[in-house]
């Protein structure tokens, strides 16, 4: 066995002054072999991040870094310093950082970026010889076109090539590891997939690779060995196969179970436990709880009609004079009394624009829209407002929606109609999404993630509104908190049977929710039809290749 | 700038708890500022608890005596108090400077919201006035006004009040570009909001929180203003003691007695260093609690 590129034992990290001292990661052990992928799973805060650094000696300032070893390149990496450490990052290992439009400079192309890495450490003495390795480095992770692209700057670049263009950074200079943070969380499903195909493809060429991630189904198709960690510990470690069907912490266990999948329709997710396994060999099995049955309604309820609604934009700049560009072709669909539709696709496949034109932001430019069977496009807004109640709106960041100066009693107080005290029905609301009342007075900056989205349903239900429209309501949430705010909304839904439109590039939380299905593709609805039946037998080639298991 | 929390080790485990429990000191600076301001704040309201002398009549027989147990800051040439005519000054020199301030912070307001609203029109006129009267120096643009209106305290207001209103339309026309497009604006449709109300409810609150930081900060430049104008005569007329007055006054002097023009100068530099402490402290507070 060749010596790891990182040997890590009993590693701690504090810093003072910081939770009263008490270490943000301790007794972390970990290996790095050449051409091996280990994945750090946990969620926000698990202090993943936070290790990844430590590796490259940016754990941040004031930072109290100890371990009984910590080997890196077979060197005491304790002992380093500043120039150590420079040697280390860029050279021996590279960092793929998450959001590559603010770790791309603005002001200089891809090319320059690209080749930063070579200049500075000197590794090549001309000017061609960079430019070179550069198209070399954009070539490998699959960038077509490397000469024109390396001319380019970031920000004319979609999501996935400049996440392909941070790999190319870290690995212009040939790293032995690659530590990629979060590598894909912003990206649609199929530009994740060629992301991790580049990463997997420099791991065949025998680099290392510590990925971090959240999302234990994506760290699956590439890792080779898993660690979980949770408050700062490795609570999981083992071969993927082991941890994902064997788990042995309760943590693991309870993200697993509490992940949406195929057979978590209908049941409740923060409850879901794994049963203990008679067999250590048997396959993993999750106990579920039965969610409350939704009331059934006739179909023929139509909360709301599409019909035929499509919108196109002028081009501006470059694209000036040719053919508008269309956001949404026509569209129709009808969501009944207690319904729910899932709209899935990726960014920029017209869902949004879909979404507002329902929500009345937006006027379609042919087709109309009907809620309860009134007028609700092209009629001015002043016709809308009475109806405005029974059409609320869950939004992804429920913090930016919230005035700042608002306490969470006055942003649902506002939503509430006349009558009654509002303090005393707010905190009804409240606890209807599994909050007490003495959050009344709190402030939505204090809350957690998934607190400040309860908060957001909380205002939603106020209303008593007959559709909910939600865009991504979950997707910034961690697995766990998902699980309850999933489990919140269909417990709501049953009880009040209220519509709901959920908005999701999340294909598992889809499927998870929704009776039917729209799927998005380039403004198009290029599918459309039941849950289950569209999953098990998808018709278009492209909702074939959005559900492809991956290799 | 903010980065995401998770490149920010520290600030990812930033724990709530223990803010709270550290109990906020105040930085010297601002202790002092504070004192300081409130005993000019006793100056303006009730100057004869501070000093017996009368700030208009002297004895000229004692003119020009050097500060002393009797006379702390001395006599001018006619033989009056000096530390009397400072504190009775700081009724002249705060409120003209407050007044001036408050004729930008109004004027310059209701440019700003006009010009940060939609309307791009409205936007254009209101921007380019900005840039027309921010083109000149805020003392020469103010002597322009003076010599268009005349001399005279309501006067010298008006002109730095005119002066001064680009710093608040700019202010505000940004803030409310800013508020507008936030979501929390942008929504309150969807939830049957008109858009008067959200006007008044959640634009409009989120927009002024802003201003009484700047204002604070600008009083400071308003106080220079007002005593640079009085110091060329344009402002007050002597008698009156007004800070610039008596610089001016004192300036004749100079080789003979510091104290005429030093004392006032002094009550003008601490006034506008505390203002400015004051503010600067406050916009820092401020920050992290962007509205939008």
């Amino acid at each position: 066995m060749s010596t790891p590129l990182v040997d890590i034992e009993d590693l701690s990290i504090r810093f003072p002054g910081v939770r009263h001292g008490a270490p943000l990661v301790r007794g972390l052990s970990l290996q790095i072999r050449p051409g091996e992928c280990v994945a750090l799973v946990g969620e926000s805060g698990s202090g993943k991040s936070l290790t990844a650094r430590s590796l490259l000696g940016l754990a941040g300032d004031g930072a109290e870094v100890a371990a009984k070893r910590l080997l890196i390149d077979g060197r005491d990496a304790l002992a380093f310093n500043k120039n150590d450490w420079r040697q280390v990052r860029g050279r021996f290992a590279g960092l793929v950082m998450q959001d590559a439009l603010v770790s791309l400079d603005p002001l200089r192309n891809i090319g320059q970026e690209t080749g930063e890495v070579l200049r500075a450490h000197r590794l090549l003495d001309n000017g061609k010889a960079v430019d070179q390795r550069v198209l070399e480095a954009l070539a490998q992770v699959g960038i077509p076109d490397p000469e024109w692209r390396a001319s380019q700057y970031a920000h004319q670049l979609s999501g996935g090539l400049r996440q392909r263009a941070l790999i190319a950074a870290a690995i212009a200079a040939g790293p032995r590891l690659i530590i990629a943070d979060e590598p894909t969380t912003a990206l649609d499903v199929t530009v994740q997939r060629q992301v991790i195909a580049v990463l997997a493809e420099r791991v065949a060429q025998g680099a290392g690779l510590l990925i971090i991630s959240h999302d234990l189904n994506l760290v699956a198709q590439i890792a080779d060995r898993v660690y979980v960690m949770h408050h700062g510990e490795v609570v999981d470690a083992g071969s993927v196969h082991q941890v994902l069907t064997q788990p042995r912490h309760p943590y693991t266990r309870q993200l697993l179970a509490a992940s949406p999948s195929a057979d978590s329709r209908g049941t409740r997710l923060s409850t879901a436990r794994v049963s203990p396994a008679a067999d250590a060999l048997a396959p993993l099995r999750i106990e579920r709880e039965p969610l409350p049955a939704r009331p059934l309604h006739s179909a023929a309820e139509p909360v709301l009609q599409v019909v035929g609604i499509s919108k196109s934009y002028r081009r501006r700049g470059f694209g000036r004079g040719k053919a508008p560009f269309q956001a949404l072709g026509s569209t129709s669909f009808t969501l009944n009394r207690g319904e729910v539709l899932g709209i899935v696709g990726e960014s920029g496949s017209g869902k949004t624009t879909c979404a507002n034109i329902v929500l009345g932001l937006l006027e379609p430019d042919a087709g109309s829209v009907q809620l309860l069977g009134q007028p609700w496009s092209h009629i001015p807004e002043a016709q809308r407002r009475p109806w405005r109640r029974q059409m609320q709106y869950i939004p992804q960041d429920p913090l930016s929606s919230f005035d700042p100066r608002y306490s969470v009693l006055q942003i649902i107080a506002e939503n509430l109609d006349a009558g009654g005290e509002p303090r005393d029905r707010a905190g009804v609301l409240l606890g209807q999404v599994g909050l007490d009342a003495s959050y009344l007075d709190r402030h939505p900056r204090s809350l957690s993630g998934g607190q400040r989205q309860r908060v957001a349903i909380a205002r939603a239900l106020a209303a008593q509104p007959a559709l909910i429209i939600c865009d991504e309501p979950v997707s910034a949430l961690d697995v766990y908190v998902q699980a309850q705010v999933l489990d919140l909304i269909s417990e709501l839904l049953a009880s009040h049977g209220i519509a709901l439109l959920f908005i999701s590039h999340d294909l598992e939380v889809i499927r998870h929710i929704s009776d039917r299905v729209l799927v998005f593709h380039q403004g198009q609805v290029v599918e459309h039809g039941a849950v289950e039946a569209l999953f098990a037998a998808p018709q278009h080639p492209y909702t074939r290749q959005l559900l492809a298991t991956p290799a | 700038m903010t980065l995401p929390s998770r490149t920010l080790p520290g600030a990812a485990t930033y724990d709530p708890q223990s803010a709270k429990a550290r109990p906020t000191r105040l930085p010297l600076g601002v202790t002092l500022s504070s004192l300081f301001l409130l005993l000019v704040s006793i100056a303006l309201a009730i100057p004869f608890w501070l000093t017996h002398y009368d700030p208009l009549v002297g004895d000229v027989t004692l003119g020009l005596q050097a500060p002393s147990a009797a006379h702390w800051f001395g006599t001018d040439r006619l033989g009056r108090d000096v530390f009397a005519r400072v504190v009775y000054g700081a009724r002249y020199s705060l409120l003209i400077g407050l007044a001036g301030m408050l004729i930008s912070l109004i004027a310059g307001t209701l440019l700003g919201l006009v010009a940060g609203m939609k309307n791009r029109w409205l936007d254009e006129v209101a921007s380019r006035l900005f840039d027309v009267l921010s083109a000149f120096p805020s003392v020469l643009l103010a002597l322009l006004v003076i010599a268009l209106i005349g001399p005279g305290m309501m006067n010298v207001a008006v002109a730095i009040g005119i002066a001064g209103i680009p710093k608040f339309g700019r202010l505000v026309r940004s803030q409310t570009q800013l508020v507008r497009e936030a979501d929390y604006v942008r929504h309150a449709v969807l939830y049957g909001r008109s858009s008067a109300r959200v006007f008044i409810t959640h634009l409009l609150p989120n927009v002024l929180v802003a201003i009484p930081v700047i204002a604070t900060i600008d009083i400071g430049s308003s106080i220079i203003a007002v005593s640079g104008l009085s110091f060329l005569g344009l402002g007050p007329q002597p008698p009156t003691p007004e800070w610039g007055v008596m610089l001016a006054e004192g300036r004749d002097v100079l080789r003979v007695a510091w104290w005429p023009s030093v004392f006032p100068g002094i009550a003008i530099t601490l006034t506008v260093i505390s203002f400015t402490v004051l503010g600067s402290y406050w916009q820092r507070r401020f920050e992290g609690r962007n509205p939008a």
